[in-house]
C-alpha cells in the first residue's frame, strides 16, 4: 500500500515536471517568434525552446500543444491576494487605516493563497504578480512576488518583500482631521521619514548606543529602501504628485517607481530625464478625478519616449475586484502598442521591472517553466486561454 | 451686430440640412442586424433616416446622392446602451427608498464628457438611469446622443407626446440602509408591493371619476408615475443579481402585471430557464472578474450564452462608469468569448436593447424608414484592434475619428474628461464669417 502510494506520487511528480509544449507559434519574448515551436520542461525548468525540427520531444514528456504560446505573464502590480473578490471588511487587507506610514506591513502575513480572484487571473495567463498592500495610504506596506500557485504563501511566494507602496496626492492623504491633510504634509512626512532612517544608518556611538538597539520595524523598511533594497513603488497621477516623487527619490537616492502615473503623458520628458520607471496604470483605467487626463495610448506613449514601463492590473475598489493584465495589454495593442511591445509590458518587462527576470518573463533555457497556452491571438477578446503551466505543472485547463 | 451674426448662424446651420442631398455610403461591409452581413454593401441615407440598404448590385442609389467610399471598412446600427449613467443623472434623495416622482430629466449635464466618450464607443442611444441605492430611484431617460446644449435636444419623444423613458428599481444589497429604507430582502418587496397596491388604489380612483375632474383624487406625483407603469407605458428597469431577487423581480411584475427588463443579472446564468419562461428580457452587464460585491460574485462570462440557450431576449449594457462606453463593443465580444455566437452579440447591441426600451420601431437596425443611426468601424465589431471611425445619429455625424478633438474623447488624454466647454459667441461669429 505504501509502495503504491510512493509510486503514484512518484508519477504525479514525474509528470509534473517534464512537459512538453507544442505551439503554432511561439512567442519567446528572448527573440523573434518561433513558428512550429516546442518547449521541453524538466524538473520545473526550461530546458529546450526552438523549431519542431530541432527539439524532438522525449518519451513520457506530458505533452500539450496550443495555436499561441507565451511565457506565463507577469502582472507587475495587483492587490490580489489580500484584496478577496466578495469585497467584504473582512476579506480586504489590502490598506490598514490606523497609521499614515507603515511599511513594516508584510504582504506575506496578509495573502490568502485561496482567494478565488487568483485563479481567475490565473486562468487567463497570469503565473507571477508582483501583489500586496494597495494605494490610499502615504505609506501603506510591502509588496511580494507571488507564483499564482499553492496552499500556503511560503508555496507561492518567490520574493518576500519586493516593494513598498507609498501614495502622493488624494491617495496619500489621511482621513479627516488626521496627517498628511494636504500635499506639502505628504512630502514633509515623508522627508522626515528618511531623514530618521538616515540617522538609524549611522554607526552608533556610545551616547545613542542604548537607543539603538531599540529595534523600529518601520524605519529599519526605511533603512532597506535607502540601501537599494527595496524600490519604493509611489502611486501618482497628478503632474505635481509625479515631480514630487521624483524630487524625493533624488534627494535621498532610493529607488523609484512611479506607479499609476495617469499624467505621465503631460512631463514625459521629466519622467524620461529621472531615469526612473514607471508601472502605468490598467489601460482601462476609468477617468475620473485625479485619473481625469488618463488615456488608452499611455502605454504608446511612454513606449516612444524610451521609459521603461510595464502594465499592471491595480487595485480596484468596487466592481470588477480586479482587473487582467492580458486584456489591459490588448487593448494598449489596440491603442498605439505593436503586439510585441504590449506581450512585453506584461512578460519581460514587467518581469525586469519587479526584479525576477532572472526566473520568468521569457521562455530561456533556465528559466522557470510558466507557460500561457492561447487558442488564437491571446490579445482577441474571443480568444481564449487554454492552459497555464507554473514550473512545469499544468496548474489551468480551463477554456478561459 | 452680435444679434445680426447669430440669426445668419442659425440660418446657415439650418439651411444645409433643408437641402441636403441623401449619402450614400458605397463599399463597406454592412452588418444591417435586420438581415445576413453584406459584404459589398450600399446604406443610402435621406436627412435623418435610412432610404436604402443592400447589395450594391441591387440596391439603387438615387442620382443626385453624394456618395462616400467606405470600401474596407464596416458599417452597423448605432449602439442602444441599455444602462448608463453618463450626465451624472440624479435620482432620488436619502428621504425615502421609493420615488417614483424624482426624474433623471431634472438633473442631467449634457456637458459630461461622458456624453463625446459614448459617441466616440459608436453608442447613439441610451437608457441614462439613477443609481440603484433606492427600491425606487426615479424616472430614466432613453436618450438619443445628439451633441445638445440642453437636455431637451437629446429627448426621445413618443408618439403620444410623452418623453421615452423608464422607471428604475432595484433589490438585493445596494438599496438596503439605515430606516427608512429595509434592511431585508423580504422588507424590501413588502415596500415595493404596499407602495404598488397604493397606486392601484390611486388608479382606481381615477377609472371611478370616469372624466369627472370634481371626482379625481388630488394629484400625486408619486402615484402618477407608478400608474405609468401599472398602466405598462413606463417599463421598470429593475436592477437585480442574486438568482432569488431575480425571481423576486418576476414575482412581483407578476403580481402588478409591469413590464420589467432585469439588469445586470450576475446570476442570470442559475435562472436561465425561469426568467425565459416569464419571458422577461435581461439587460446584462459583462465584467472582468467576478465579485466586488458580494452579489456579483458569480458573474461569468458565459452569462450571455446561458441566456441565449434558454431563450431569453437580452441586450448588452455599459453601467458606464463601471465599463467605458468607448469599450462597449467589447463586452458583446467577452461574450462571444464565454460561448456566445456572434450574430446574438451583435444584436444585443443593437435591435435587442432597442426592444428593451420599445423602440425598436426606430433604432436597432439598418432597415429603410428606419432612423440614420448607424457607424463606421475600421474592422470587425468583435475584434480588439477595432476602432469607431465615426458615429451618424439622425443623418448627422456626431464623432470623427480623424478630428483630433473627436479623437482626444476616444483616446482620453489632457482635457478629455472635462465638461465640454460651450463655444464662445466670438467663436461662432468668427464661423459664420467664415
Amino acid at each position: 500500500m505504501k509502495l503504491a502510494i510512493a509510486f503514484l506520487l512518484f508519477i504525479a511528480s514525474a509528470s509534473a515536471q517534464n512537459l512538453a509544449i507544442q505551439g503554432e507559434t511561439v512567442y519567446t519574448m528572448a527573440g523573434p517568434p518561433i513558428t512550429n515551436g516546442v518547449l521541453l520542461i524538466e524538473k520545473g525548468k526550461i530546458t529546450r525552446v526552438g523549431p519542431a525540427s530541432q527539439v524532438t520531444i522525449p518519451n513520457g514528456y506530458e505533452t500539450h500543444s496550443a495555436k499561441i504560446v507565451t511565457p506565463g505573464l507577469v502582472d507587475a502590480h495587483s492587490t490580489v491576494g489580500l484584496t478577496g473578490y466578495l469585497n467584504v471588511p473582512t476579506d480586504q487587507d489590502q490598506l490598514e487605516r490606523s497609521a499614515a506610514v507603515q511599511p513594516e506591513l508584510r504582504a506575506i502575513d496578509a495573502y490568502d493563497p485561496r482567494e478565488r480572484l487568483i485563479e481567475w487571473v490565473r486562468s487567463f495567463g497570469v503565473t507571477t504578480m508582483n501583489t500586496g498592500h494597495s494605494p490610499g495610504a502615504l505609506v501603506s506596506g510591502q509588496t511580494m512576488v507571488v507564483k499564482t500557485r499553492g496552499n500556503t504563501v511560503e508555496e507561492a511566494v518567490i520574493v518576500p518583500a519586493a516593494m513598498v507602496a507609498a501614495s502622493l496626492g488624494n491617495e496619500g492623504l489621511a482621513e479627516k482631521e488626521k496627517s498628511p491633510g494636504t500635499r506639502g504634509k505628504e512630502a514633509a512626512m515623508l522627508r522626515t521619514e528618511f531623514i530618521k532612517a538616515q540617522e538609524y544608518m549611522k554607526p552608533a556611538s556610545k551616547k545613542t548606543d542604548a537607543k539603538s538597539r531599540e529595534r523600529d520595524l518601520k524605519t529599519e523598511t526605511f533603512v532597506r529602501v535607502l540601501k537599494g533594497e527595496l524600490p519604493l513603488l509611489v502611486t501618482v497621477n497628478r503632474t505635481r504628485d509625479i515631480m514630487t516623487a521624483i524630487r524625493l527619490a533624488k534627494e535621498f537616492n532610493f529607488n523609484l517607481i512611479l506607479d499609476g502615473c495617469a499624467e505621465c503623458d503631460m512631463v514625459l520628458d521629466e519622467v524620461k530625464a529621472s531615469g526612473y520607471p514607471v508601472i502605468v496604470h490598467p489601460t482601462m483605467e476609468r477617468a475620473s478625478e485625479e485619473t481625469e487626463n488618463i488615456s488608452f495610448e499611455a502605454a504608446a506613449h511612454l513606449q516612444a519616449a524610451g521609459i521603461p514601463y510595464a502594465l499592471q492590473s491595480g487595485f480596484e475598489s468596487y466592481v470588477p475586484k480586479t482587473r487582467v493584465i492580458l486584456f489591459e495589454a490588448a487593448v494598449a495593442a489596440a491603442n498605439g502598442l505593436t503586439f510585441d511591445q504590449a506581450l512585453a509590458s506584461i512578460t519581460i518587462n514587467a518581469a525586469k521591472l519587479i526584479g525576477v527576470a532572472n526566473r520568468v518573463g521569457s521562455l530561456e533555457p533556465g528559466k522557470d517553466g510558466d507557460i500561457a497556452l492561447y487558442d488564437g491571438d491571446p490579445f482577441e477578446y474571443a480568444s481564449h486561454c487554454i492552459g497555464v503551466a507554473i514550473e512545469g505543472k499544468m496548474v489551468s485547463t480551463a477554456k478561459q | 451686430m452680435r444679434h445680426l451674426s447669430l440669426a445668419l448662424f442659425a440660418l446657415t446651420l439650418s439651411r444645409p440640412s433643408f437641402a441636403q442631398n441623401p449619402i450614400a455610403f458605397t463599399g463597406a461591409k454592412i452588418i444591417p442586424i435586420a438581415g445576413p452581413e453584406i459584404d459589398s454593401g450600399v446604406l443610402v441615407i435621406d436627412h435623418d433616416k435610412i432610404l436604402a440598404v443592400g447589395p450594391a448590385a441591387s440596391t439603387k442609389i438615387p442620382d443626385q446622392a453624394t456618395r462616400i467610399d467606405a470600401s474596407g471598412k464596416i458599417i452597423m446600427p448605432g449602439l442602444v446602451d441599455s444602462h448608463s449613467h453618463i450626465g451624472a443623472p440624479e435620482g432620488g434623495d436619502s428621504s425615502a427608498p421609493i420615488q417614483p416622482d424624482v426624474r433623471v430629466l431634472d438633473s442631467i449635464n449634457v456637458k459630461d464628457a461622458h456624453f463625446a466618450k459614448a459617441r466616440a464607443g459608436g453608442i447613439t442611444t441610451a437608457n441614462v438611469l439613477p443609481g440603484s441605492g433606492h427600491l425606487l430611484s426615479g424616472q430614466t431617460l432613453y436618450l438619443k446622443l445628439r451633441p445638445g446644449k440642453t437636455i431637451e435636444e437629446l429627448l426621445i419623444k413618443l408618439p403620444d407626446g410623452r418623453i421615452a423613458g423608464g422607471m428604475k428599481m432595484a433589490n438585493g444589497t445596494n438599496s438596503r440602509r439605515p430606516p427608512p429604507f429595509p434592511g431585508t430582502r423580504a422588507k424590501s418587496a413588502a415596500l415595493d408591493r404596499e407602495e404598488y397596491i397604493r397606486a392601484q388604489e390611486y388608479r382606481d380612483k381615477i377609472l371611478a371619476a370616469k372624466g369627472d375632474a370634481s371626482k379625481l383624487p388630488p394629484r400625486d406625483l408619486r402615484m402618477e408615475g407608478l400608474v405609468e407603469v401599472l398602466d405598462g407605458k413606463r417599463t421598470v428597469q429593475f436592477h437585480t443579481h442574486r438568482s432569488d431577487d431575480i425571481m423576486t423581480v418576476i414575482r412581483l411584475s407578476q403580481e402588478f402585471h409591469f413590464h420589467v427588463v432585469l439588469h445586470h443579472v450576475s446570476e442570470g446564468w442559475m435562472v436561465a430557464d425561469e426568467i425565459a419562461k416569464a419571458k422577461v428580457p435581461v439587460s446584462l452587464i459583462v465584467i472582468d472578474s467576478p465579485g466586488g460585491k458580494e452579489e456579483a460574485k458569480n458573474a461569468a462570462l458565459f452569462t450571455g450564452a446561458a441566456l441565449d440557450k434558454a431563450g431569453v431576449l437580452f441586450g448588452f449594457h455599459t453601467d458606464d462608469p463601471i465599463t467605458d462606453s468607448r469599450l462597449f463593443l467589447r463586452s458583446a465580444a467577452l461574450a462571444v468569448r464565454g460561448g456566445l455566437s456572434r450574430e446574438k452579440a451583435l444584436y444585443g447591441l443593437t435591435m435587442a436593447n432597442a426592444r428593451i426600451i420599445g423602440l425598436e420601431s426606430r433604432i436597432g437596425s439598418l432597415e429603410p424608414g428606419k432612423d440614420a443611426d448607424f457607424i463606421l468601424l475600421s474592422a470587425d465589431p468583435l475584434s480588439t484592434y477595432t476602432h469607431v471611425l465615426e458615429t451618424w445619429i439622425e443623418g448627422k455625424k456626431v464623432f470623427d475619428h480623424s478630428d483630433p478633438k473627436d479623437r482626444l474623447y476616444a483616446t482620453g488624454g489632457e482635457g478629455a474628461s472635462h465638461d465640454q466647454s460651450p463655444v464662445s459667441l466670438e467663436e461662432e461669429d468668427e464661423q459664420v464669417r467664415q
